[in-house]
């Protein structure tokens, strides 16, 4: 096959799914960001660390339980999810009034603390955790050679996003939501429980991101950093996507995932910087983000 | 005489630091269209708010058929069939309109159906799919009163429902409710426009400091209007 603007389309490819698998981690997590936002009005620090605990989870489950990927799936984002509304009834619940640096001071604080403890108990070191046996190998498609398990991870996300997106936009569930985050008070007083609504919300948002890790566990290793690393270009893609907006979360994550893997194959140096210096692109032209609407 | 539905008794209720309602008394009885009269910042929007729970901080005595309410949260006092409508509307933006028709869920039997209330307010019809917010001021009123029609709920609490609207819209207002009070629903009403609510009520209250300070049935408004002139410095 012949070069693409001088680069071998094996590489080309390669980095375009790289990209479109963080693209999609990027995706699933700032949409649980955007969701808790909306209703919450809390910038959730701690979403880095629930993905890392949602990987720690399914390896757990894996080696202490003989409990597999497809187990993991399931029980790691209810377990984490549980553990997040733990922490919204008991802590985040008396934030929603004050400004959002506290929600933030909080949540960051969590973080950290749930970070510590797993470092206290693993350490630094990465741990394994293995491909399922059904997603081992791979697929020939002709222009590139595609890993099974990395097809899987696009496809599923891709779903959960777009599944996602039209249970909030095009559902009556979803309307509730909607409504809420514009007037709780209003909804409240139409007979709908908010408060259950939000506590509900946050476990969502946190599973998504235990989902996410569990997804993210066979590609990297599984270790307490994980979640801090990937944390902070989500937060950028937050503020290029624009707060809030759901199908902005999910466009914004998977292009910017493509935009780092292309950056990778022209220009690797910029690879580590591209999102931040579109971040203040974005910020000095739009503010309140590409699908952002101005509070 | 008609079993009372509402009864407010040393109705006390704050924001923040600041006290609103020193002691409300208020009695509706079913079947009744009752207004709440006073000047801005006479506290009927908070005794309202207050009923309907989304003044927080409050105490006194509120009770719907019987039932003390003043420790429930609003979304368990909206399910024993009491309706909010806000003076600012609540048309939420992103809603389409019938989202925000469909949005309060039934807490009762017996809600008009969406016919009935397309037959009341014909012209949200035709804006279905519209924005919600895209409607005119008339249109977002006649939402936001259609919208609870639906529940079930049998109080409705109406707050300045023809503030800043074209006389012939008051007119509509106006006889839907005189038609929902034919249809057996209670109505308590806040309006700064007495004469409106002259064509519509069967007593009013006055309220003054955070206090009802007059009652006047409506056929006795003539003989009172000297009074009524005074309270509210028209």
């Amino acid at each position: 096959m012949p070069d693409i603007f001088g680069i071998p389309p094996q590489a080309l490819f390669g980095q375009l799914l790289l990209g479109l698998i963080n693209g999609a981690f990027y995706a699933q997590l700032s949409l649980g960001l955007a969701v808790i936002f909306g209703l919450l009005n809390i910038i959730n620090f701690t979403h880095g660390a629930q993905y890392m605990m949602g990987a720690f989870v399914a390896w757990m489950l894996l080696n202490w339980l003989g409990l597999g990927y497809w187990w993991a799936l399931i029980i790691a984002p209810i377990a984490v999810g549980a553990f997040g509304m733990l922490i919204e009834r008991t802590m985040l619940k008396h934030l929603y009034k004050l400004d959002h640096l506290y929600g933030l001071l909080l949540t960051f604080g969590i973080a950290l603390i749930v970070q510590g403890v797993f470092r206290d108990q693993f350490g630094v070191a990465g741990q394994p955790y293995g491909i399922p046996a059904q997603l081992r190998g791979g697929t020939d498609l002709g222009f590139m050679f595609m890993p099974n398990y990395r097809g899987w991870v696009v496809v599923v996300s891709l779903v959960v996003c777009l599944a996602t997106w039209f249970v909030i936009e095009k559902t009556k569930l979803g309307a509730y939501l909607r409504a809420a985050t514009e007037n709780p008070a209003l909804v409240q007083s139409f007979g709908i429980n908010v408060p259950r609504m939000i506590t509900l919300t946050y476990g969502f948002g946190v599973g998504l991101a235990a989902f996410t890790g569990v997804l993210a566990a066979p590609i990297y290793q599984v270790s307490p950093l994980m979640g801090a690393d990937i944390i902070i270009v989500v937060f950028a893609v937050v503020v290029i996507g624009g707060m809030g907006s759901i199908m902005g979360s999910i466009v914004t994550g998977f292009g910017l995932g493509v935009v780092e893997g292309l950056t990778k194959v022209f220009y690797p140096e910029a690879s580590s910087t591209v999102i931040f210096v579109i971040m203040v692109i974005v910020l000095l032209i739009k503010p309140a983000g590409l699908f952002g609407r101005a509070r | 005489m008609a079993e009372t539905l509402l009864e407010v008794a040393d109705l006390h209720a704050w924001y923040g630091e600041s006290h609103i309602l020193h002691g409300v008394n208020l009695t509706v009885r079913e079947g009744e269209v009752v207004t709440l009269l006073g000047r801005n910042g006479a506290g009927k929007t908070t005794t309202m708010k207050s009923v309907m729970g989304i003044v927080t901080s409050r105490k006194g005595k509120v009770s719907f058929r019987g039932q003390d309410t003043i420790a429930l949260p609003s979304y368990a006092i909206a399910r024993m069939g009491i309706a909010f409508c806000p003076e600012e509307r609540g048309i939420f933006a992103s809603l389409d309109v019938k989202e925000n028709l469909m949005l309060p869920p039934a807490v009762a039997p017996g809600g008009l159906s969406v016919e009935t209330i397309f037959e009341l307010f014909p012209n949200l019809k035709e804006r279905l799919s519209s924005q919600g917010t895209k409607l005119s001021g008339g249109e977002q009123q006649m939402l936001a009163i259609g919208r609870i029609l639906r529940t079930g709920a049998k109080l409705l609490l109406l707050d300045e429902p023809t503030e800043g609207l074209a006389p012939v819209i008051v007119q509509q207002i106006g006889r839907t409710i005189r038609r929902l009070k034919a249809e057996g629903f209670t109505i308590l009403l806040v309006e700064q426009n007495f004469r409106f609510a002259a064509t519509v009520a069967d007593r009013h209250y006055v309220m003054e400091h955070g206090r009802v300070v007059d009652e006047i049935a409506n056929d006795a408004l003539d003989a009172n209007m000297d009074k009524l002139h005074e309270y509210l410095g028209v």
